[in-house]
Parts: structure tokens; C-alpha cells; sequence
């Protein structure tokens, strides 16, 4: 009854793509607008809280590899900081704004443990070549928030954020067990299913 | 013209295009699943279901982007678009 690892994917890249799309209508709107609702004002960093929570049962149950369970846990743990940091300072108990740094944080760190736990080459498949880019997308993209920390109003920047997380759940989608990548798929990388 | 009406009339325009935009996402997000849909027709396990598990009915990542729009239609754009007038009015 455990899902495959790919529907995993899909179901945090559905996630992550909610989490986009509000955070650009915030964007959009301005922090004053998007905050007049106060469960709004909770919704995607409690979301993104919530992914970092259900990250834990991923890390507990996909135990393929040690080097694995280790990346599972170092995304829990950022999703939860960055969404808990996010919420303290929506509540009003956080008051530093040097508190939103947990997310370039938790962009480097997750951009680092993807990369560091695919131990094969881009064309080796299809998830070889999505763990990298997924990887240097984050790492690359943590210059949104990062900017975003010293511009909170800037479109631009918070614009990129948001895109970051609408193409990160883009890629998740495109997630496909063993699948060949441009027409390569490497002798050793097993049977492809779909 | 006076500058202040042709200044009035910009400010309108841009809550009306950021109103426009909140609007849109939702069904921009439909739409791409609907695409999706058609593009890669075998990820909907729905058209194919004989011998198919329950994670393959389940989880069908066009319908999940359709889904999400469909919440972010219904459930936020709607008292996001009301907020922004309620600001406009002010």
C-alpha cells in the first residue's frame, strides 16, 4: 500500500505549486491586502510547515539508501524552520525580519542535499537529470528570497520566489520511475516502466 | 485632462490589472492541467483503469494541477479580489 516514490513526488510537487501560486497573488496584491484574512495570512507558511511535517514520514519510510533518508531529513527540517520562522513573524512573535533568511537557508540547503544524494550523471535517466537541475535551480534561486530578505517589497524578487516553487513542483511532476531522458537511459539504470 | 485625473485613471488601471491577475491564476492553472491532459493523455490512469492500483487512480498529476486551481479559484482568489476593492474603495 506505500506509495512509489514518484507519487510522493507528485502529491509535495501539488504542494509546492499551491504554495507558488499564493505567494504570487501576495505578490500581486501586497502584504497588506493578502493579510486582511488572518487564516490567509497563516496559509502557505502554514503549508509549507505542514509539507516540512509530512517530509518526516517520507524520510522514515524510503529508507532505499542512507545517504537518502539523510536528504528526507535535511528538507524536513528547512521546510518546518523557514514555514516556523514564516509564522512566528506573521503572529507577530518574531519581530526580526532577518528571521525570512531561514529561507534562502533552507533553499541552499535542500538545493545542496538533492544534488549531493544523486550519485550518478545528468543523462544517466530521467531522475538523475531532474535531481540535478532540481538542485541548482534551488541553489540558483536562493538569491530570490535572499534579495527579497533586504527588498521586501520588490516584485521582482518576490516574484522569483514564488516562480521558484510553481517550476520546482513543475519538475517534481515530470518525475517518472525509470524513464529515459532526451532518448538516454543507461544500461544500469534498469527497465523502463513507463 | 488635469495630471491628478490622468494619475487617477493609471491607479485604476493597475488595481484593475492586479485584480485581473488574481483572477486569472485559478483558471490559467485549469487550463494547464486540461492540456496536460491532452498532451500526455496516458498520465490520466482514469482513461485506463482495468488492473491499475490505487495510487495510479489516485494520484494523476494533471488532475492535481486542475485541482489545485480549482481551490485557489474558489476557496482564495475570491476574498483576495473582494479585499483588494474593499483597499481600492478606501
Amino acid at each position: 500500500m506505500e506509495p512509489a516514490a514518484e507519487f510522493v513526488h507528485w502529491m509535495f510537487a501539488t504542494g509546492f505549486v499551491l504554495l507558488g501560486v499564493c505567494l504570487l497573488a501576495q505578490a500581486v496584491v501586497g502584504d497588506e491586502v493578502w493579510r486582511r484574512r488572518p487564516w490567509r495570512a497563516y496559509l502557505w507558511p502554514g503549508l509549507i510547515f505542514l509539507m516540512g511535517l509530512l517530509m518526516w514520514p517520507v524520510m522514515v519510510f524510503y529508507t532505499n539508501s542512507t545517504v537518502h533518508m539523510l536528504a528526507h531529513g535535511s528538507w524536513a527540517q528547512v521546510m518546518m524552520l523557514a514555514g516556523g520562522a514564516e509564522l512566528g513573524l506573521v503572529r507577530g512573535k518574531l519581530h526580526n525580519r532577518y528571521w525570512r533568511l531561514a529561507w534562502p537557508l533552507a533553499f541552499l540547503v535542500s538545493g545542496s542535499a538533492i544534488l549531493i544524494h544523486e550519485q550518478n550523471g545528468w543523462l544517466f535517466a530521467r531522475a538523475a537529470f531532474l535531481h540535478h537541475l532540481i538542485g541548482w535551480t534551488m541553489v540558483v534561486c536562493a538569491i530570490f528570497p535572499l534579495a527579497a530578505v533586504f527588498r521586501p517589497r520588490s516584485t521582482v524578487f518576490r516574484t522569483g520566489f514564488a516562480l521558484t516553487f510553481v517550476v520546482l513542483g513543475v519538475l517534481l511532476y515530470c518525475d517518472r520511475d525509470v524513464a529515459p531522458i532526451f532518448g538516454h537511459l543507461s544500461s544500469q539504470a534498469g527497465t523502463p516502466h513507463r | 485632462m488635469s495630471t491628478q485625473l490622468v494619475s487617477e485613471h493609471a491607479a485604476v488601471r493597475r488595481r484593475t490589472a492586479r485584480a485581473l491577475t488574481i483572477a486569472a491564476l485559478g483558471p490559467a492553472m485549469m487550463l494547464a492541467g486540461v492540456v496536460w491532459a491532452f498532451v500526455q493523455p496516458y498520465r490520466i490512469t482514469l482513461l485506463h483503469p482495468h488492473g491499475q492500483g490505487f495510487w495510479w487512480l489516485v494520484i494523476e498529476p494533471p488532475l492535481l494541477v486542475i485541482a489545485a486551481g480549482v481551490v485557489f479559484a474558489f476557496l482564495v482568489a475570491p476574498g483576495v479580489i473582494e479585499d483588494l476593492e474593499e483597499e481600492n474603495e478606501r
